[in-house]
This record gives C-alpha cells, structure tokens and sequence, in this order.
C-alpha cells in the first residue's frame, strides 16, 4: 500500500477545513460516505457547505450535528422513508442552527458540476423554467439562445473545495474504479480542488490496468485513499453489501425529536472512536445479513493487443 | 383473493398509461410497481430508466426500495451517469415519467418543496430531486397522490414541477417545449387535461369511490362531464402480479 493511503482520521483532518464547500453522495443512493461523514461530526468541522443531489440522511446527520451551514442540493430526506428530521427542524425552526438553502433539481445540479468539471462558467438547460426553484435560486440567469432563439436557463458553475467519494475499489495512487450506475460521482470528482475516496478495498495497480473502463477517477487528481470496509453502510456498494432498509427505517422513528438524535448521535458517532467499533456495535451477524446473496458476474474482455 | 386497495387501484391505472415501446423515468413506489404491471401484461417493450443512471427492461432481481438496491443494478441493460438520463429528457426522448406530490393544483403544478411559505415553511418537503426535471423535459407526465383536501389545492403553495402553470399557453410562454401533465391518479380518480385548454376534468372514478366524495375531498373541482365512467377495476391477473412484486404490501396496502 503506502501511496496516497491515509486513515479516515487523518483523511478527513487534512483536507476538509471549517467552511470547505464538501461534495458527498454523488452516487445517489448508493455509495456514500457514511464513514467519512461520521469521522466529520467527530472532529467537530464547522460552516461547511454540503452539495449532493439526494443526500439520503448522511446530510441530515451533519446538520444535526451542527457542521453545516449551507446545503447546495436537490433533495434532502430519508429516501426509504421520506421526512429527515434535523433538515426540517433546521429550516422551520432553526434548531441546531438556521441553515442556508440553495435549492437545484437533480439536472441543475448535474450541470453546475458538469461545469464546474469543463472549466467553464456556466452550462445552458431548459430544465426549471417554469418552475417556483428557478425563481428563488439566487444564481441562475435566463437568456435567448443566440442561435435559435430558445429561451434557456443559465446553471453557474460548482467547484467545490472537496469531493469525498465512496467507491468499491481503488489502487493505492488513487486510481478509482466503481460499477453499476454511477450518478454525479465523475462530474463531483472533476469539478471539486480536492478529492478523497474511500474504498472497500486498495488493490494492486495491475487490478486497475486490466480494466480502466471501470475507472471513474484517475490517480493524478486524487489526495487520499481510505480503505475502509463497510464504509457506507447502511447505503449499498455495488460487490460488497445491499441497503440495510432497516437502519433507515429506525434512524426515522429515532431521531423525530432532537433528544432522539442527540441520543443516536451518541452511540452511532461520538459513541465509537472509527468506523471498526461501529461496525461492531451492529455485529457480524447482522451485517452478514447484506451480503451479496446472488452471485452475478461479469464476463472478462481482452484488453489485448 | 382479497380486493383491490386504494393503492392497488392507482397501481393499476398508473400502468394503463403506460404505451408499449414506452421510455419511461419510473421512480420508486406505486409507479415502480405500474411499470412492472405493464410490463408483464400490455407493454413488455416499454424500458424503465432511473436518475442513479440506469435502465432496464426487466423488473428488479428482487423487491427494493430504493433505485440504488443492488436487486436494481444486477440485470440491468445499461448503467451510466445520472447526466446520460437527463439528457435523455431534455432531448425529448423520454415519453412518460411518474410524480408523487404533496400538493397538485387544478393545473397540475405539482410540489414537493414547503407547505406555506418558502421563506417560513410550517413543513419543510424534501425537495424536488428529478421530480422538476421530468416535469419540465418528459413528453407527458402522470401525477400520483393520495386523495384528500389539504393535498389538492386550487394553487399549490411552491411549484416545484410545472404542469400547465396558470392554463393556455404558460408552459410554452415560459420556454418549455413539450410536455405536461397527462393525467392525475389520485386513491378516487383520475383526472386528465383538455388538450386545447389544458382544463382539468374528472377522466373516470374508481369502484368503491362516489362523485360526491371525489368532490369533497379537494378544493378545486375539475370539469365534470355528463356521465363519469368507472375506472375499470383491476383484474385478478393484475392483482396477482401486484402482489408478486410488493408481497408484504409495503407500498400498497
């Protein structure tokens, strides 16, 4: 190993700052950085700014927790279960702390990103016209296509300070391979000054050189390499583990009031010192309970020459 | 077998809308399981596609509750980035998408984003995530919800997804170059759209449901027309494949 490989402790301390603009949860439901967003919360980051598009409850958590001060999203809930808690009880009634909003769609996002990614200051769309979020969004410009005269939508761009990503696999340069759908994971990525990834597992360079259509990320742009096993439960990771439904379904019933988060924050994140003594809070035998049940694999292809 | 559920009622029309050789943004929930409905019965070359950057043309492996489920990913034709899906949209080549909704209005605006004001929200809603995306960019949409009062206003509070806006030419007004709501299934109807003036009117009641308790159980009323057909009652067959793909009854009971 050696490489870019670093803990998730010293990861998260040397390049996330108080008030870094942090992309997490590119991949949507799948793939986010559970782990890394609970090593945040213990290092008591402050005034960050969050962008994803559908956060699941990892940015529910952060906001609970008081490390965020603006959120840069399209959707933020309990995908399973609907409402999360600490979000909405951040906008009605300003518990930890009021929270800034800037509101996107799924496609508004994906473009500011995209842009972001292109080194360009803005992508045009017709998504959102019409729409109450075009209205309220403090950056976006309409303008008349020069060529046909459309009207269109202008999408500023995103680069943010750092992306943190969860992937299946990397090697130990950074060089990061995932499968199955993949989001806003690249456009994240690309667009974002630093970039750390969390893996299931660091493997040998060769593993990488064997199939580079898998790769989302090459080396060069990566910072930090975390090998971290189960280090988005409860969310999947396409060979490893499926959704553990039931965590979601009682991080809902558990965290209505602001006592019931403080008391799972408590033993879920300040409770345990890593990612390895939560792991053993939940038990093998019930992560085991996640694992792949129905082997399907892919046929090899010859890179040859 | 026991009867059809309100939630099995919209399962089923929600697939009625459903074309053969449809692309359809599916989602998750009841218009997850419309889609398989029509798959297995009037539509087998319809492809489902989802915003993780997905599509398939078979149902899951096994149940799941969210897209990412890795029952969703084994077996699918193609998996992508979620920009390939939305630029599947925006060129126009994606034919229906399905919407749940807080609130839809007489003219189909549908939200998802704040019950009261957006600036002192008395509930704050997730948000939109694709929802407006497929609102503004499908060909047509369809519109699911539950069929009470506070859910169907005469103007929502936030429109997230645009249906037809004020009525006439707004959509178009506001740059949008296609599409619409085609129509609104609630747990008592369906609800479509004059074409030409983009005026609801009530489409056909479900068994079990009577005009009056359409009525009053929403704030504005559609355009009645002379005689309202009942929504044809779901058959055995396609109680049996609902039931195959929600066995616990997570979603519909």
């Amino acid at each position: 190993m050696k490489g870019k490989v670093l803990s998730m402790q010293e990861a998260i301390s040397r390049f996330v700052a108080d008030g870094d603009t942090v992309v997490m949860g590119a991949a949507l439901e799948p793939m986010i950085p559970f782990a890394a967003g609970h090593e945040i919360i213990r290092q008591g980051k402050k005034d960050l700014t969050l962008v994803g598009p559908i956060s699941d409850i990892l940015f529910d958590q952060l906001i609970g927790a008081g490390c965020v001060r603006k959120v840069v999203g399209a959707w933020i809930g309990n995908v399973s279960e609907g409402s999360a808690y600490n979000f909405r009880r951040a906008v009605e009634e300003g518990v930890p702390a009021p929270l800034v909003l800037e509101e996107h769609s799924n496609f508004s996002l994906a473009l500011a990103l995209l842009a972001g990614q292109m080194g360009v200051p803005f992508l045009p769309t017709r998504t959102l016209l019409g729409s109450d979020l075009a209205r309220i969004h403090p950056s976006f410009k309409r303008m008349e296509c020069p060529y046909t005269g459309d009207k269109l939508l202008l999408v500023p761009a995103l680069k943010p300070d750092v992306a943190i990503l969860h992937l299946p696999r990397a090697d130990a340069m950074g060089n990061g391979q995932i499968w199955g759908s993949t989001g806003l994971t690249k456009e994240a990525a690309m667009a974002s000054k630093r970039v750390i990834i969390i893996v299931e597992e660091v493997v040998e360079r060769e593993v990488i050189s064997h199939d580079p259509s898998r790769t989302i990320i090459p080396g060069f742009l990566v910072d930090a390499v975390v090998e971290e096993r189960w280090g988005a439960h409860p969310s999947p990771v396409p060979g490893h583990y499926d959704r553990d439904h039931h965590y979601y379904t009682r991080y809902h019933l558990e965290t209505k009031d602001r006592e019931g988060f403080l008391r799972w924050l408590e033993q879920w994140v300040y409770g345990v010192k890593d990612r390895k003594e939560y792991l053993k809070v939940l038990g093998k035998d019930y992560l085991k309970g996640f694992r792949i049940r129905t082997r399907y694999l892919s046929t090899p292809v010859d890179y040859g020459c | 077998m026991e009867g059809p559920t309100p939630a099995e009622c919209m399962v089923v029309a929600g697939a009625r809308e459903i074309r053969d050789e449809d692309c359809v943004f599916v989602g998750m929930r009841l218009p997850l399981l419309s889609f398989q409905l029509a798959k297995e019965t009037h539509a087998p070359h319809a492809v489902g596609i989802f915003e993780t950057g997905l599509l398939r043309d078979r149902p899951a492996l096994r149940s799941i509750l969210t897209m990412g489920d890795l029952p969703n990913i084994a077996g699918a034709l193609w998996t992508t980035s979620m920009l390939d899906i939305m630029s599947l949209l925006q060129s126009g080549k994606v034919s229906l998408g399905f919407l749940g909704a807080a609130q839809v209005d007489q003219f189909g605006n549908v939200n998802t984003t704040c019950i009261g004001s957006y600036r002192s929200p008395e509930i704050r809603l997730p948000g939109s995530g694709g929802a407006a995306d497929i609102a503004c960019l499908a060909q047509r949409f369809v519109v699911i919800i539950a069929h009470e009062r506070h859910r169907l206003p005469g103007r929502v509070d936030f429109i997230t997804s645009p249906g037809f806006g004020e009525g006439g030419h707004w959509r178009e007004n506001q740059g949008l170059i296609r599409g619409g709501p085609s129509a609104i299934i609630t747990t008592r109807c369906v609800i479509r759209f004059d074409p030409a003036t983009r005026e609801a009117y009530l489409h056909s009641i479900h068994p079990g449901s009577t005009l009056d308790e359409v009525l009053e159980n929403m704030e504005w009323r559609p355009r009645i027309p002379k005689s309202v057909p009942t929504t044809p009652p779901p058959t055995e067959a396609e109680l049996q494949i609902i039931r195959k793909y929600d066995p616990e009854g997570f979603w519909t009971r």
